[in-house]
């Protein structure tokens, strides 16, 4: 049976393979980046080194592209992804310290993904819903008047919703 | 095209156009301060310290990358200049360690000299400060980010010249860090380990790594037979180090300096050079008697054997089995010298003076280990050797020269060649002809495989059959070479390939280049390849299988040449290695 490792590799190179053969090749390697983020839900070094050995690019400059844009993750989003807005309205009403209590319950900088792979913590600019100011947003859903009593709360009901 | 005028501080000069400010600068005399441009490298444009003023324009422009135009005003040299190119470099220390006085490069910093001749004599800002681990995994090549000032040199060398690609800039702005791919640890990248970026950086973000405290310790440990042996273009280079201008043989000072250092036995790598080409020789004629693959690849350049490993593993069978002058030398020291002065060879310290860095790697390679020990135990860059003699107090320049111990002191002007590019090519034609043709070569000097052009050819006809040749040096050149090999396996018969650009000369553990002076300059490569010229034209003994030294060696200890005890010591395997390397199509 194909895992899903070696079904998104084989897209990849389909992906790759597909793409006009003009000069300057080299140029599609953002647009293949967005394709393997797609696939893998993040920019693995399995696809990297995939990348590199397909479009000839040495990996050392593919780390070099995939390092410099934010967008790109290097490695896999947590179950919830939680991003903080650090927009205007909310950060008059609190935000950093709302960041700040995500950081402390989660052990983890913004960026970065808990030991277990369940939280993702991400700093964002203003998600659209200041009159609830301060907000966050994890996965799909906007949490509004944060507080860092509520950012326990939070954490605890989706710790146990992941059991 | 007929010349234009330009207006550099109000007065008028012709110049040829269709050159950058910079370039046409130089050669009236002006030197514009720079620090990210070099002249064999890709225009980065990346440090602004060679700004000018140029009328008209709202804004300074950077010499390096704007071109000269008739009737351009340019000033070079304004208050206001002054200034905003002293601010530039404040700002670059703002980030630095400004620990000069326990740097490596103390004395020999492009950004230490670049802010003196700016005159900053005091420090208006306090900046932030990096803090990134150094990457000391390699046993060759040392990366510290908190000392880089991003100029991006050492990024472009290894991907223009030597085709590596092995660093890049990863993150952005302050963040920025010039790193293999994945951050993944020197040692297991696709570092050749040839330390050309080591030459290139302005500071100190890349060394080698040092042994010096090692062979001090040795030094001082009385249970010990020290031995050393240096390479042919150590003595052409050293010299540079203390002062002097390039082109200066110092052989006997340095044989000299090595015994006032404490070493017992001085041994010539060239002796070793000229066993590895009797070897060489040998296997190439059996290869031509179709025993073996054609062409056959030299493998003397540890940077081009990791770089073979990892990016050309398909012609393996073509590289010639044949270890290095240096693991030779370091063999022969451990068993057959060994056995003469009847020491156990765990009791002899066996050190080598390298122009390079990745001799440090070679060394380290359990492939070349001697009935399980290293043939050579530590190995020393040029840089370090000269730092050491400075450092016990030793007068160098003034020391009466001294000749080296015997047996493996002995040399043929084959040997000394060895050093520069297509001296291999050269001292193992020398004696193949006579081996094969049982004939002296007439014309001794291969002119052919001479000089500095990215690929030489040349023919020599043996005994009706033409003998097809190709020397290249830098990684860059010899993929190129590669790629016309697989296109046409038959074009050559025997191929030189040297990992550093001029071969051994310009290798990455020669002297940093002094004040006024470009690192990797041609000139300077060509008056050290003048010297191992100058050394082979004066000797008597030019072919590697007439040295006595040699002779002997094969009569009292290796028989005869690929013997199986030849094969033991003096030959070796190589296998494909990981992580693989790309090199982009161009």
């Amino acid at each position: 049976m194909q895992t899903t490792t070696d079904q998104n590799r084989q897209q990849l190179i389909e992906y790759i393979n597909q793409l006009p053969d003009r000069p300057y090749r080299d140029s599609y390697l953002i647009a293949v980046l967005h394709k393997a983020q797609e696939l893998y839900g993040y920019v693995s070094r399995d696809a990297m080194d995939l990348i590199s050995s397909q479009m000839q690019i040495p990996t050392a400059h593919i780390w070099g592209v995939v390092t410099f844009y934010h967008y790109f993750r290097t490695q896999p989003p947590g179950r919830y992804q939680i991003s903080v807005c650090l927009g205007t309205a909310c950060y008059v009403k609190g935000a950093a310290e709302v960041l700040q209590a995500f950081k402390d319950r989660l052990g983890v900088e913004a960026g970065q993904i808990t030991e277990d792979g369940l939280f993702s913590l991400l700093e964002a600019r203003c998600l659209g819903a200041c009159g609830l100011a301060p907000v966050c947003m994890i996965n799909d859903k906007v949490y509004g008047q944060l507080n860092p009593d509520k950012v326990g709360r939070i954490i605890n009901d989706l710790r146990k919703a992941a059991r | 095209m007929s010349k234009i005028t330009i207006y550099i501080n109000g007065k008028p000069y012709k110049v040829e156009p269709g050159q950058t400010i910079m370039q046409a600068a130089d050669k009236l005399g002006f030197h514009i301060p720079r620090l990210c441009y070099h002249p064999k490298l890709s225009i980065e444009g990346a440090c602004r310290v060679c700004i000018v003023e140029v009328e008209g324009m709202k804004n300074y422009v950077a010499s390096c990358a704007f071109p000269v135009s008739d009737g351009m005003k340019i000033r070079t040299n304004t208050l206001e200049l002054r200034q905003a190119r002293r601010d530039i470099v404040e700002l670059l220390l703002d980030n630095h360690p400004q620990d000069c006085h326990v740097c490596e490069r103390n004395g020999t910093c492009e950004l230490q000299r670049l802010s003196y001749s700016m005159g900053i004599r005091n420090r208006h800002f306090e900046g932030q400060r990096k803090d990134y681990p150094a990457d000391e995994s390699s046993e060759a090549v040392i990366r510290d980010p908190n000392r880089c000032i991003l100029c991006g040199r050492c990024v472009r060398l290894c991907s223009e010249i030597q085709q590596i690609h092995n660093l890049s800039q990863a993150y952005r702005g302050f963040k920025t860090v010039v790193m293999p791919a994945y951050n993944i640890p020197m040692k297991d990248s696709v570092c050749s380990c040839c330390g050309q970026c080591v030459n290139v950086c302005p500071t100190a973000a890349f060394l080698e790594k040092n042994h010096t405290k090692e062979v001090f310790a040795a030094l001082n440990d009385p249970s010990l037979v020290k031995v050393v042996q240096f390479a042919p273009s150590v003595r052409a280079a050293i010299g540079e180090a203390f002062g002097l201008e390039p082109g200066h043989n110092m052989e006997g000072q340095l044989v000299a300096a090595l015994r006032r250092l404490g070493f017992d036995y001085v041994f010539d790598t060239q002796s070793g050079a000229d066993l590895t080409i009797t070897e060489e020789a040998s296997e190439f004629l059996e290869r031509l008697q179709g025993k073996g693959k054609l062409p056959m690849i030299t493998s003397c350049s540890s940077a081009w054997m990791k770089c073979m490993e990892q990016f050309h593993p398909d012609l393996i069978d073509n590289i010639s089995t044949c270890k290095s002058p240096m693991s030779m030398t370091g063999a022969m020291v451990k068993t057959y010298f060994a056995r003469r002065l009847k020491v156990s060879p765990e009791k002899i310290c066996s050190v080598a003076v390298m122009c390079c860095t990745a001799k440090k790697y070679e060394a380290a390679r359990p492939e070349l280990m001697v009935d399980g020990l290293r043939a050579v135990d530590y190995v020393v860059t040029t840089r370090e050797a000269a730092w050491m003699i400075k450092s016990a107090g030793i007068d160098f320049l003034n020391i009466i020269p001294e000749p080296f111990d015997e047996p493996l002191g002995i040399s043929s002007g084959a040997g000394v060649i060895f050093g520069t590019t297509g001296g291999v090519m050269e001292a193992a034609l020398r004696s193949a002809y006579e081996l094969f043709t049982g004939q002296t070569l007439v014309d001794i000097e291969v002119q052919a495989v001479r000089g500095f052009e990215a690929i030489k050819e040349g023919k020599v006809v043996m005994d009706g059959q033409e003998i097809r040749v190709a020397v290249t040096h830098g990684l860059g050149n010899a993929s190129k070479l590669l790629d016309m090999v697989r296109e046409d396996p038959k074009r050559y018969h025997f191929i030189e390939i040297m990992g550093c650009p001029g071969g051994c000369i310009g290798g990455g553990g020669q002297p940093y280049a002094g004040v006024n002076a470009i690192p990797l300059d041609e000139d300077a490569l060509k008056k050290r390849a003048q010297v191992l010229y100058d050394l082979d034209r004066h000797r008597t003994i030019r072919r590697s299988h007439e040295n006595p030294a040699v002779q002997r060696l094969y009569k009292e200890f290796l028989q005869r040449p690929l013997s199986p005890i030849s094969h033991k010591y003096l030959h070796t395997h190589y296998k494909a290695k990981e992580p693989r390397g790309v090199i982009p199509r161009s």
